[in-house]
């Protein structure tokens, strides 16, 4: 990933005479910035279990159900009953589409053992099968998967590859947008180099696995006449079929609240200046175990969720029936939010996805549920399910996607005992807008907890170490001798103590 | 190898009238005439006009010459130029 990034928005002045087919997947689009060359070829490559099948199949599935445009999809390796069943798991129902000829299915099946050749031969067969097809269901789009099998099933390379040659110029005649599949070979982007006869896109599938955590990733080796992004974008296969998460890096121009919204502690709104935070902002929660981090993050949800605001808690410790239960104990009922879908809780390990896998989720449901507020509780939980410095990257990424979007994050940062208060071990403060350390001393034999605020962008706010109580109505914040705080902002060696 | 009486049921698939669909009917039938004189029938099936009709014998190269009958099912594709191969390919010569 350690390629410059092109942001997106500065690619925009390709030739406007490319053609582009919609290929319907989610991310897939920006990226090609419109989709795949229209009745031109795409080569999609990559190891066996890479999702090229997938993909091609969701580009026809979706050219059909979404764009009127029918499509052809033809097998070398798994039956027309096997692919309907591949795709059935993704909610796609291959048998209707057709039934209503919409999509034509061909499993061209090769058996080297019952032929024998002798003397001079071609691929017409092939050809007028396709055409047949193509006509059947008026496609527009086609899909050969795996054409390279024929490979296995005749001898004759020199006219196997003469036939290929030609048939990919005869796709183009045909005007067909195509997705032609190849496996990843040692020395090319296929076995049989098809990179050479298909030049339009290439398109390579990778699924790799580090530290025992898998993740999928999707380059545009090649997009002829067009500009697209060029990174590794990490990509997730679920129960809605491909996601691509486009990593552009956001340029920082992102608009800019002057609103301010409640942290749910009316006197940790003092401290802020006296107003809470500003909507739209990076809130950095963090502390050791124990100081109180999550119930500082409920309060926030709570709060959100009171002034009739969606807001996500992505959970990666605690179940979401625990969370409720736990933060009820201190006055926070998140039962009526979450039944009238103002507050929905996700939780899962990071550990089970690989980092990418993760944050394409995190993307999918955030732009799906649309909340102002997004609570991560915690990030440090990140950096155990790849390395630090991916983890960093990745969360870097995902405040930009929410700062984009307007959203007010919340993460909260469990500080290890040992490592100093004011690191992130996954360096994430400086795109941090507002940071509160809770931490714990000890005061007259016993535990007391305290909260202060390390730094507050673009707003006065308190320089005091508060202490407060954890109780059956919430956070509670000693009174401060400060309030308007704004009077000891940004002084240091602050006179007053609390 | 092959009986008196078997019966030969034979299948040519081509697309119009290409050379090579031509070659590979003259050649059948002249190997046919000498091996297998007054049992067996050639049906040509041209693609050109049936495109539908490739999918029940997977035909993908033209022309495929598949036999029927006698079992089992064999196919030759090409035209049929060598007629050494041409029998050892029907099964009737056997493998040298």
């Amino acid at each position: 990933m350690g390629k410059p990034e092109r942001p997106i928005a500065a690619a925009k002045s390709s030739a406007p005479s490319l053609r582009k087919a919609r290929t319907g997947i989610d991310g897939l689009d920006q990226i090609t910035e419109g989709g795949l060359p229209q009745g031109r070829p795409t080569l999609v490559c990559g190891g066996p279990g890479c999702g090229k099948t997938l993909l091609a199949m969701e580009f026809l599935i979706r050219g059909a159900m979404q764009f009127g445009e029918p499509g052809v999809f033809m097998t070398f390796e798994e039956t027309g009953e096997e692919l309907a069943q591949n795709v059935r798991s993704l909610g796609f129902d291959l048998d209707a589409l057709v039934a209503q000829k919409k999509i034509a299915l061909d499993h061209v099946r090769v058996e080297p053992a019952e032929i024998e050749e002798n003397g001079e031969y071609d691929l017409e067969g092939l050809f007028l099968r396709l055409g047949y097809a193509i006509d059947s269901v008026g496609a527009k789009r086609v899909v050969l998967d795996t054409v390279e099998a024929l490979f296995g099933g005749f001898t004759n390379e020199a006219i196997l590859r003469a036939e290929l040659r030609r048939l990919f110029r005869w796709l183009k005649d045909r005007g067909v947008t195509a997705v032609i599949t190849g496996e990843r070979g040692d020395q090319s982007y296929t076995r049989q180099g098809l990179e050479e006869y298909v030049s339009d896109c290439v398109i390579l599938l990778d699924h790799r696995v580090n530290e025992q955590v898998s993740t999928r990733r999707l380059r545009i080796v090649k997009y002829r006449g067009s500009t697209h992004g060029t990174s590794e974008y990490p990509f997730l296969i679920d129960a809605k079929g491909i996601s691509v998460l486009p990593v552009t890096s956001l340029p920082l121009d992102h608009e800019v609240s002057d609103e301010r919204v409640s942290s749910g502690i009316p006197r940790l709104d003092a401290m802020l200046g006296g107003a809470g935070y500003y909507r739209g902002s990076s809130i950095l929660v963090s502390g050791t175990a124990g100081t109180g981090k999550t119930t500082v993050a409920a309060s926030f949800a709570h709060e959100a969720a009171k002034r009739g605001e969606r807001c996500l808690v992505l959970a990666f410790e605690e179940s979401p029936k625990q969370l409720v239960r736990n933060m009820r104990t201190v006055g926070l009922d998140l039962e009526p939010y979450l039944r009238k879908d103002l507050l929905r809780i996700h939780a899962s390990r990071p550990t089970f996805h690989g980092l990418e896998m993760h944050l394409v989720q995190i993307h999918k449901i955030v732009t799906e549920f649309d909340p102002a507020a997004v609570i991560i509780d915690p990030v440090s939980n990140f950096s155990s399910s790849g390395s630090n410095a991916d983890a960093g990257l990745m969360l870097l990424r995902l405040i930009d996607f929410l700062k984009s979007r307007g959203i007010t994050a919340l993460l909260t940062h469990l500080t290890s005992g040992g490592s100093a208060m004011e690191a992130t071990d996954v360096g994430i403060s400086s795109i941090i807008d507002t940071w509160l350390l809770l931490r714990d001393f000890e005061r007259g034999g016993a535990r007391e907890r305290g909260l202060y605020v390390l730094k507050s962008r673009g707003m006065p706010h308190s320089n005091q170490v508060r202490p407060f109580l954890i109780t059956s109505e919430g956070i509670r914040l000693e009174e401060g001798a400060d309030a308007p705080a704004a009077r000891t902002h940004n002084r240091p060696g602050g006179r007053k103590q609390a | 190898m092959t009986t008196a009486n078997e019966r030969w049921d034979l299948r040519l698939y081509t697309a119009g009238q290409s050379p090579k669909s031509l070659a590979a009917l003259s050649n059948l039938k002249r190997i046919c005439d000498e091996h297998l004189a007054g049992r067996y029938s050639i049906e040509v099936i041209d693609l050109m006009k049936n495109p539908r009709l490739a999918k029940d014998d997977e035909i993908v190269a033209i022309p495929t010459l598949v036999r029927k009958l006698p079992a089992p099912l064999r196919k030759v594709i090409g035209d049929l130029s060598n007629e050494e191969r041409a029998l050892v390919g029907l099964q009737l010569r056997p493998h040298k």
